[in-house]
């Protein structure tokens, strides 16, 4: 019995590593991905000089964080700022879990996943404002504020879109979700959600704080927002959290409205078959999510950054109301068809 | 109302948000304008005025007489010249120092020799080790004039159709 017990740990730690490692490399990886992008939108060719195309610029980034001095401002709270950037990359690694990447691979295949995710989400803002706070500094406090407010407004308008996603599935659990969405791509989620998948994007980037709705950082006006007094490897973790929220938001976009591991092609036809069988199906996961991952980027390349109120209208006065109604319309479709 | 319908559509289409994408997509597709310097260069013009070098005729002696011409245009003053009287009788230089701090390379010493001594070359990537060494003595002028004298003769050719 406890030997089963002692088994069971290990194999979930075994496939917790399967998943940390690959994303603690695809979180390394995206920031090369971000400047290399970034640059040929703007007609420059990116890092170019560490190895062949720039491709060890990730790993040179890395030992010179993990070499830079820590410091701690004097008047620091100085539990609370070493706490921080733990409290942040926690629950962005916790969220993790609930993820299925497969039809059988995944940590924990919890029944309320959804609600997993979203609880995980909205901790890691705890870590920001408490950065903010703990660093006492005038910027970093203003940075905090800013992060809880445009966390918290997103926040329900993403929920409302889980509701929506929710109502179709009749389910919270991300496998049973993903399942609901069986066929090609004319039967994943996009389509009869496809407001609610728009409101969802543009939330998940407000809520990852990237720009446009970076004003949490917002360099122009506050130095760098909550962590402006971070160095060396505690500034590495905020980074390493906002890529991994990054990452985690585009693999949950994909799972309730791109039909998860799902081939584009149904799997009941010929080819959708063929691809459903003999390509792994994580493929198709990291194939599509990687996809929205690249938007992250694009976006930032593209839009100028939001003003504060506008982005509290935005989400208040917009893409509630837009949630709201179209959870109205699905719930009378369902009940009438 | 027509008006706001029509605004609202507009807003909720995202159309502008698109238009705005596709303009970036267009450039991370489109030529990079980045030229990669140390292994690429833009060319240069023949009449680059780089750092400076003194020359020598073909048979070895030196071009500069020592008639401070240079000196005296020189309007940032960043010319130092001292001469004395050689044992043949002619005039030289006992000491020819450039500035380069000071100077702010407009070419009149070049245009004002009389025997083509003093000229400028292509060469702009010099770097100094301590600030001492910002004033170039006449041996280094000299001694660049004769590793890049192949260089330098092409390129006053090649502009010399224009003058």
């Amino acid at each position: 019995m406890s030997l089963n017990i002692l088994l069971g740990i290990i194999y979930t730690i075994f496939k917790i590593i399967v998943i940390i490692v690959p994303l603690m490399l695809g979180v390394a990886y995206l920031t090369y991905a971000e400047r290399k992008v970034i640059g040929y939108m703007h007609d420059r060719l990116g890092p170019n000089r560490v190895g062949k195309y720039g491709l060890l610029q990730p790993i040179a980034d890395a030992i010179k964080l993990l070499f830079k001095e820590l410091i701690i401002p004097t008047k620091a709270n100085k539990y609370l700022y070493m706490m921080a950037p733990v409290i942040v990359i926690g629950p962005s690694l916790t969220a993790w879990a609930v993820i299925p990447f497969t039809e059988t691979f995944v940590v924990a295949d919890l029944n309320v996943g959804l609600l997993f995710l979203l609880a995980m989400t909205s901790l890691s803002v705890y870590g920001i404002i408490i950065a903010g706070w703990a660093t006492n500094s005038k910027y970093a406090l203003l940075g905090a504020l800013r992060s809880a407010a445009q966390t918290i407004s997103y926040e329900i308008a993403m929920g409302f879109c889980f509701v929506g996603v929710l109502m179709l599935s009749r389910s919270m659990n991300l496998k049973d979700i993903v399942l609901a969405q069986y066929g090609g791509v004319f039967s994943w989620y996009w389509l009869p959600l496809f407001p609610l998948f728009i409101v969802y994007w543009i939330s998940a980037v407000a809520e990852t704080n990237r720009a446009p709705f970076d004003v949490v950082e917002g360099e122009s006006e506050i130095v760098a927002g909550f962590h402006v007094e971070y160095s060396g490897i505690r500034f590495a973790l905020f980074f390493l959290a906002e890529y991994a929220n990054m990452i985690l938001v585009s693999v949950l976009c994909v799972i309730m409205f791109f039909g998860g591991w799902m081939p584009p092609v149904s799997p009941d036809t010929f080819i959708g078959g063929f691809l459903f069988n003999y390509v792994p199906s994580v493929v198709w996961l990291l194939l599509k999510s990687s996809f929205f991952i690249f938007t992250f980027l694009w976006f930032r390349a593209t839009f100028p950054r939001y003003r504060y109120d506008q982005i509290m209208r935005l989400g208040w006065k917009v893409f509630i109301p837009v949630t709201l109604i179209w959870i109205f319309v699905t719930g009378i479709v369902i009940k009438f068809y | 109302m027509f008006i706001f319908f029509k605004r609202l559509l507009k807003n909720f289409l995202l159309l502008e948000l698109l238009q705005g994408l596709r303009v970036t997509w267009r450039h991370f597709l489109g030529r990079k304008i980045t030229i990669l310097y140390p292994e690429e260069e833009i060319p240069k013009s023949d009449r680059f005025r780089g750092l400076h070098a003194l020359m020598r005729y073909e048979n070895g002696e030196e071009r500069c007489i020592g008639c401070k011409l240079c000196e005296i245009v020189c309007p940032a003053k960043a010319i130092t010249i001292e001469t004395y009287q050689r044992n043949d009788g002619s005039r030289r230089t006992s000491k020819y120092e450039i500035d380069l701090f000071k100077c702010i390379f407009c070419g009149y010493c070049e245009e004002a020799c009389p025997v083509d001594s003093i000229v400028q070359t292509e060469i702009y990537d010099y770097c100094f080790y301590d600030r001492n060494s910002c004033v170039i003595t006449k041996d280094k002028l000299l001694a660049i004039g004769d590793q890049y004298n192949m260089d330098i003769v092409k390129m006053k050719k090649n502009d010399s159709v224009y003058r």
